[in-house]
């Protein structure tokens, strides 16, 4: 029965293709795109295949994901953590955000920094500038940028990796092991020659610099502040997990606030907080398909928008979109179990 | 004065933070309330009348009945308001301590299907309304209620089925339900709005808002499904022996006596499923359709109306907010309450 139906299904499918004279199979991926895209970390032009567009797409969902995921956690541990304070008002307000956030559609909330926010600030002659460097206006966010070749890029990458190295890696010194990274890392910048560049107002518009579209920083501010009030949450949790008579033994030994929370609270509520936190990064990661409300190009606007409205191929179209996606997700969660099974083993030596 | 000295001058620190804290208050709060109420325009019915440079509340009040019922023809709206009466009473059947969950839960189903007739009418003497009419709050709600209404007995089936001991059927729900807990929902919606029409037979067309509840059922069904089956694991093992022992067979084991006890553990979890779901059907404005967001949305580009994004989605967000608020202090009250009753 099974099998009949399955038959009759695809049986059908074949039929409706051939009505609409859509050709089936991954052919398209070659032929020229014929748009343009606006946001794009690879070189992309009308001219491109449309595979090309679904790395830009992929590429700038990742981007995304990155970015909120580094922000979302800095926040959330900070907020989650001052739902502690000793302070009654910063406690307070803790509270408030994460209430107020978190029962609110993410959907809103990138409509209103999209359109009620960014796309009302001034025009650029009159834009909110931050000490000449940084300037915010209706077209976007700007900032001083850096030129390097790709030895720069490359010799950056690996300085960044070993300073993350350098963090994970349990060590008495840390911090200056990091400053050690960051200044031989800094004198080899300056030796390959990179070039400052900076955001200037000629004409109606800046030239110079980099520019953040408003769609990036809109999507960006709405999905770390959202998933923030997710992150804190969990925080709390794992916080709470810990027993009392730990934070209890940690005062007799006169131990100052700051030490406790992080010798002793912090390092056994990660146990708890890891798990959960993929579920996060997961979901920051598949929320961030909600770029297509405000055309941002990430891969579903760009994918599942603008080339099945193109080509309609819908049946290879979404299955790629989905496919890559659920590729996300569950490499996310390998990566993280394996950072959990390494919080977790902590606990048993010295 | 104790009180304010222990919380919040205890230290030099303390005390700086608080200082910060109350300016930066009084640098948002004052400008805010000032253009949320004080000069706020809340009288008039024309874009004129707002003048005062604060929120034009006018806007609002002139459109609230499409942000309810979107386009639904003025003259049949009282079919909206009656089914919403009726799904409230059936609802709070859940409430009532001297009616068995089971008839509550029939009451909501059968509800929801005299709701779907009386609201597409076409039977009797109920004109037919097209559900591309719908629209507003009433969407939003049609959206929730029956995607859960369809996804919840699938979420049943597919968790037993994942705890099942046979293989095939274990990997089938395993892999259905991780598919979908995968993915994105606005992907699911684009599959069941343009894929769906491509595996029915030449002429056969499903409406739109039965694609969409399709695609919202699928992947709410998904995560019903997880919360389910914690439940299903907080039973303990002398539960299925008694219910063997009672001679009982696999379904009616789980019927009288495994799924009651595993649906009350995880009340909590439902709910938190609903308010995530009640959030997620803003996401169909992306397939064209006019939910309460997608409405107000809408009612942004009107020309007699322009620059009133603000207005429109603090709107929103107040609305949004207090029902999701008021969700999930119903389900961290009810989790209060089945804690104390725990032996």
């Amino acid at each position: 029965m099974l099998i009949a139906g399955a038959v009759w299904l695809l049986g059908n499918i074949f039929d409706n293709l051939a009505d609409r004279g859509i050709a089936s199979g991954f052919g398209f991926l070659r032929s020229t795109a014929g748009f343009g895209i606006s946001t794009s970390l690879i070189e992309f032009s009308e001219a491109s295949s449309i595979g090309r567009a679904f790395w830009v797409g992929l590429l700038n969902t990742l981007l995304v994901s990155a970015i909120g995921i580094v922000l979302s956690t800095i926040l959330g541990f900070a907020i989650g953590i001052a739902r502690f304070s000793s302070n009654w008002l910063l406690a307070r307000l803790a509270v408030i955000y994460v209430e107020t956030i978190r029962n609110i559609p993410l959907l809103l909330q990138i409509f209103f920094w999209y359109f009620a926010v960014l796309r009302s600030l001034p025009g650029p002659r009159q834009s909110h500038e931050l000490g000449g460097l940084f300037f915010l206006n209706n077209r976007g966010f700007y900032t001083p940028s850096l030129s390097l070749d790709a030895g720069g890029v490359a010799i950056l990458f690996s300085v960044i990796l070993l300073a993350v190295l350098a963090i994970l890696k349990r060590g008495q010194k840390r911090v200056v092991k990091l400053c050690a990274f960051l200044a031989s890392g800094l004198f080899i910048f300056v030796a390959v020659g990179a070039e400052f560049s900076l955001p200037e107002l000629k004409g109606f518009n800046f030239s110079g610099g980099m520019v953040l579209s408003p769609e990036l920083v809109a999507l960006v501010i709405a999905l770390s502040t959202y998933t923030t009030a997710f992150i804190a949450e969990i925080v709390r949790a794992g916080i709470l997990s810990v027993p009392r008579g730990q934070i209890e033994a940690a005062s007799t030994l006169s131990l100052p606030y700051r030490d406790q929370m992080r010798f002793v609270v912090l390092p056994q509520a990660l146990r708890v907080i890891v798990p959960l936190l993929t579920n996060q990064y997961l979901n920051l990661t598949k929320n961030s398909s909600l770029a297509a409300a405000i055309a941002f190009p990430d891969l579903v606007s760009v994918f599942a928008g603008t080339v099945l409205n193109i080509t309609g191929q819908a049946i290879e179209i979404i299955g790629i979109t989905m496919a890559v996606y659920l590729t996300i997700s569950l490499s996310i969660a390998f990566a993280m179990n394996v950072f959990n099974r390494n919080t977790a083993l902590r606990g048993t030596s010295p | 004065m104790q009180w304010t000295r222990q919380n919040l001058f205890s230290s030099w620190g303390n005390t700086l933070t608080t200082l910060l804290i109350l300016a930066g208050l009084l640098w948002a709060l004052v400008p805010l309330l000032d253009w949320l109420i004080v000069s706020a325009d809340w009288r008039g019915s024309k874009r004129v009348d707002c003048s005062s440079g604060g929120a034009c509340w006018v806007y609002v009040a002139e459109r609230f009945d499409q942000f309810l019922y979107g386009f639904y023809p003025e003259e049949e709206r009282w079919r909206v308001d009656l089914m919403a009466v009726v799904l409230l009473g059936s609802l709070s059947l859940f409430l009532w301590s001297r009616v068995s969950g089971r008839t509550a839960t029939a009451c909501v189903f059968l509800s929801l299907i005299i709701g779907w007739f009386t609201l597409t009418g076409g039977e009797s003497s109920l004109p037919p309304i097209e559900t591309r009419l719908w629209g507003g709050m009433m969407l939003t709600i049609v959206l929730t209620v029956g995607g859960l209404a369809l996804a919840f007995p699938v979420a049943i089936l597919l968790a037993l089925g994942r705890r099942s001991t046979i293989p095939v059927v274990k990997i089938f729900c395993t892999a259905f339900i991780e598919l979908w807990r995968g993915v994105p929902l606005i992907t699911v919606l684009f599959m069941a709005s343009v894929m769906l029409p491509l595996f029915l037979p030449d002429g056969a067309s499903v409406d739109k808002l039965l694609r969409a509840l399709i695609g919202v059922s699928l992947f709410a069904g998904a995560y019903l499904a997880e919360v389910i089956r914690g439940g299903l694991q907080a039973i303990p093992r002398g539960q299925y022996e008694a219910a063997a022992a009672l001679g009982l067979g696999y379904w009616r084991t789980m019927y009288y006596v495994i799924l009651p006890q595993a649906l009350r553990h995880v009340i909590p979890g439902l709910l938190n499923t609903v308010i995530a779901l009640f959030k997620d059907t803003t996401l169909v404005l992306i397939i064209g359709m006019f939910d309460f967001l997608g409405i107000i949305q809408a009612s942004l580009n009107d020309q007699e109306w322009l620059g009133l994004a603000a207005e429109g989605y603090v709107f929103a967000g107040i609305i949004y907010w207090a029902i999701c608020f008021s969700l999930s202090r119903m389900s961290k009250g009810i989790e209060l309450r089945s804690n104390t009753h725990r032996v």
